[in-house]
């Protein structure tokens, strides 16, 4: 591509040893951020989204650790660094959004006082009051009226897309240049995603940052990102930017995953879905791991994991189907 | 009051919600008396008994030790309000003096096991592993150990190097942390998987940082209602070592020795072993009404307040 990556992953293996076995959480993912865009990662759940992005961030928890792969962010790797050089990083060059609004944020602590303490962590601002002057500035950048006031509020004061805001202040706060959301907005209602994704777009563009959103909704990806991972059983299955993934889905499971969007007009009795489930990742075998679950599995499916074809410019897929038409 | 927000670049569509205008102490106060006046009455018994016992010599009557041995074990009245003991000592003179000596050794000892117990607790918890399992450990040897016993050992050996007061400190904070440190190590442990304190994590907030800013004031509502539970247990249990004779030595007052003293005149004076007695109990009550109040306040999940 064109643009510099930002984030560049690579061949990255992130397992969990438990009693059970081995579970293979992430299998071998390759993934850009470039700079200024927004990427979408969509998969259904359980199938290793989450768990790439707290990579990144070093938040996996034991049983689980990272194996093997590289996270390179602008150029430096993270895998490897102590937790002290990676605690550093993060927050600072690269920071995180989570799910649950509700939850994220700690309930005995003023908001204004946890967005301080970000600065305060890494050092940029010298004085409360230089935290305070930033933080106010932050939460009226992201949309949130009366600034100065919502500083002491407790967040059981503040509505759900209030509490995202100050989550995004608070990831946004020391100019980073990697935001991960992870599900930002499925706690919220449809009209307060569509604030929530116009902001994050916004503070993409102005600040020329990279943001890797997570999610299982397609219509968030339709709204905002311009290139999209389809993420399956801990594997890449299908990658192309969002015109191109939308227009030309080869893989059968993304193709699963979108008719799977209830449609106005459709037929109200039934709500096509993928059959089946994602495999137990403590039990899958050499084929593709989408196989079991495939309209058009062959034995060579079930037999031999496909590469990554590449289809088309910047379109790469999973599948032995797309095989023969990149030759 | 709608002040109109500057707004820089994002439109802002969020609708405001309302924040609820914060109470003053006062409102504080008269809300709280409205729900729960047992605990203000608490609080304000509590007072004035701390006031009675720092300004013990201006208001008692007789002095401590003042004997006077013409008026011995005389039953209450005008002179003597609550009686006399065996030595003609004022036994409302008496009561007074030893809140001192039961008010410190309740507090102080509450303090410093709360201390001792929150750190050990809150690196148990957090650190988990090996760490963990050792600490805990102790925790279950220090539970299993009878307390009583083990405050005899630590007042008999400590006894020749100190005064007995502080004596009764370390044996009641070396048996009184370990209750604490569970709790505390049970709630760092669901805390620490909080997704706030992932999220903490995840900006670069450091272990100890975490530990002291979101840990710690999550755990206060448990570590108040532990303390006003240990304030009375602990001057339950110098009562309890005075009452066996190793705690305060006379002629020094104290709860828990004027009821060892009164008791041979059990039957026959039982005013002599209620009185102390009694203002026990109404201190130990006050201190677990006001310790459920104060939880109820201070509990950020109680939207009532």
């Amino acid at each position: 591509m064109a643009k510099e990556n930002l984030l560049e992953i690579r061949d990255l293996h992130t397992s969990f040893f438990t009693d059970h076995g081995v579970v293979r959480a992430v299998n071998g993912v390759d993934l850009d951020v470039p700079e200024g865009r927004i990427v979408g990662l969509v998969g259904e759940s359980g199938c290793g989204k989450s768990m790439t992005a707290r990579s990144v961030m070093g938040l996996i928890k034991s049983p689980g650790r990272i194996e093997s792969g590289s996270i390179k962010l602008d150029g430096r790797e993270l895998v490897g660094l102590s937790d002290r050089e990676l605690r550093s990083v993060c927050g600072d060059d690269v920071s995180m959004i989570f799910q649950e609004p509700m939850t994220s944020l700690n309930p005995v602590l003023k908001v204004g006082r946890q967005v301080e303490e970000v600065l305060l962590v890494h050092h940029k601002a010298s004085t409360k009051e230089e935290a305070k002057r930033l933080t106010v500035d932050m939460f009226e950048r992201v949309g949130i009226p009366e600034a100065e006031k919502r500083m002491s509020a407790y967040p059981h004061e503040l509505s759900g897309g209030l509490r995202q805001r100050v989550m995004i202040a608070m990831a946004m706060v020391c100019k980073p240049r990697l935001l991960i959301a992870d599900e930002p907005t499925t706690a919220l209602d449809v009209t307060i995603e569509a604030q929530i994704l116009r902001l994050m777009k916004q503070l993409c563009k102005e600040h020329h940052m990279g943001i890797l959103i997570i999610t299982h909704n397609l219509g968030v990806v339709a709204e905002i990102c311009d290139d999209v991972y389809v993420m399956y059983a801990g594997r890449i299955v299908e990658n192309a930017p969002v015109f191109e993934l939308f227009d030309h889905k080869r893989h059968p499971y993304t193709e699963g995953l979108m008719n799977a969007i209830p449609k106005i007009g459709g037929n109200p009795e039934f709500l096509s879905t993928i059959p089946g489930v994602v495999p137990n990742l403590l039990h899958v075998g050499d084929g593709c791991t989408f196989a079991g679950r495939c309209a058009h599995a062959s034995d060579r499916c079930r037999a031999e994991m496909p590469a990554l074809y590449e289809v088309a410019e910047h379109h790469t897929c999973r599948c032995f189907l797309a095989e023969r038409e990149g030759q | 009051m709608e002040k109109k927000t500057k707004q820089t670049g994002i439109q802002s569509e969020a609708h405001a919600s309302d924040i609820g205008e914060k109470y003053g102490w006062k409102e504080m106060l008269h809300q709280m008396w409205k729900q729960n006046p047992l605990a203000i009455l608490s609080a304000v018994l509590i007072i004035a008994i701390i006031a009675a016992a720092v300004f013990a010599p201006v208001i008692a009557p007789y002095k401590e030790a003042q004997q006077d041995l013409t008026a011995r074990l005389q039953g209450p009245g005008m002179k003597h309000l609550l009686g006399t003991d065996e030595l003609g000592r004022d036994v409302l003179t008496r009561i007074l003096f030893g809140a001192r000596v039961s008010l410190v050794v309740g507090i102080i000892p509450s303090v410093i096991s709360l201390i001792i117990g929150l750190i050990l607790g809150m690196i148990a918890g957090y650190f988990g592993g090996a760490v963990d399992y050792l600490l805990m450990r102790l925790v279950d040897i220090m539970l299993a150990f009878p307390s009583l016993l083990l405050s005899m050992v630590i007042m008999y050996t400590l006894g020749r190097y100190a005064n007995s007061v502080i004596c009764i400190f370390a044996a009641l904070s070396i048996t009184g942390w370990a209750s604490v440190a569970r709790v505390v190590r049970s709630q760092t442990l669901s805390l620490k998987e909080s997704v706030y304190v992932e999220a903490a994590r995840s900006i670069g907030v450091g272990k100890f940082r975490i530990m002291f800013r979101h840990i710690f004031p999550n755990c206060i509502p448990s570590l108040i209602v532990l303390f006003t539970l240990n304030v009375p247990s602990c001057i339950l249990s110098e009562s309890t070592l005075s009452f066996l004779g190793i705690g305060v030595q006379p002629p020094a007052a104290s709860w828990g020795l004027m009821v060892n003293q009164s008791k041979q005149f059990l039957f026959g004076m039982p005013w002599l072993a209620l009185a102390p007695s009694i203002t026990i109990m109404i201190v130990v009550l006050a201190f677990n009404f006001l310790g459920d109040g104060l939880r109820d306040i201070l509990d950020p999940y109680m939207q009532t307040r």
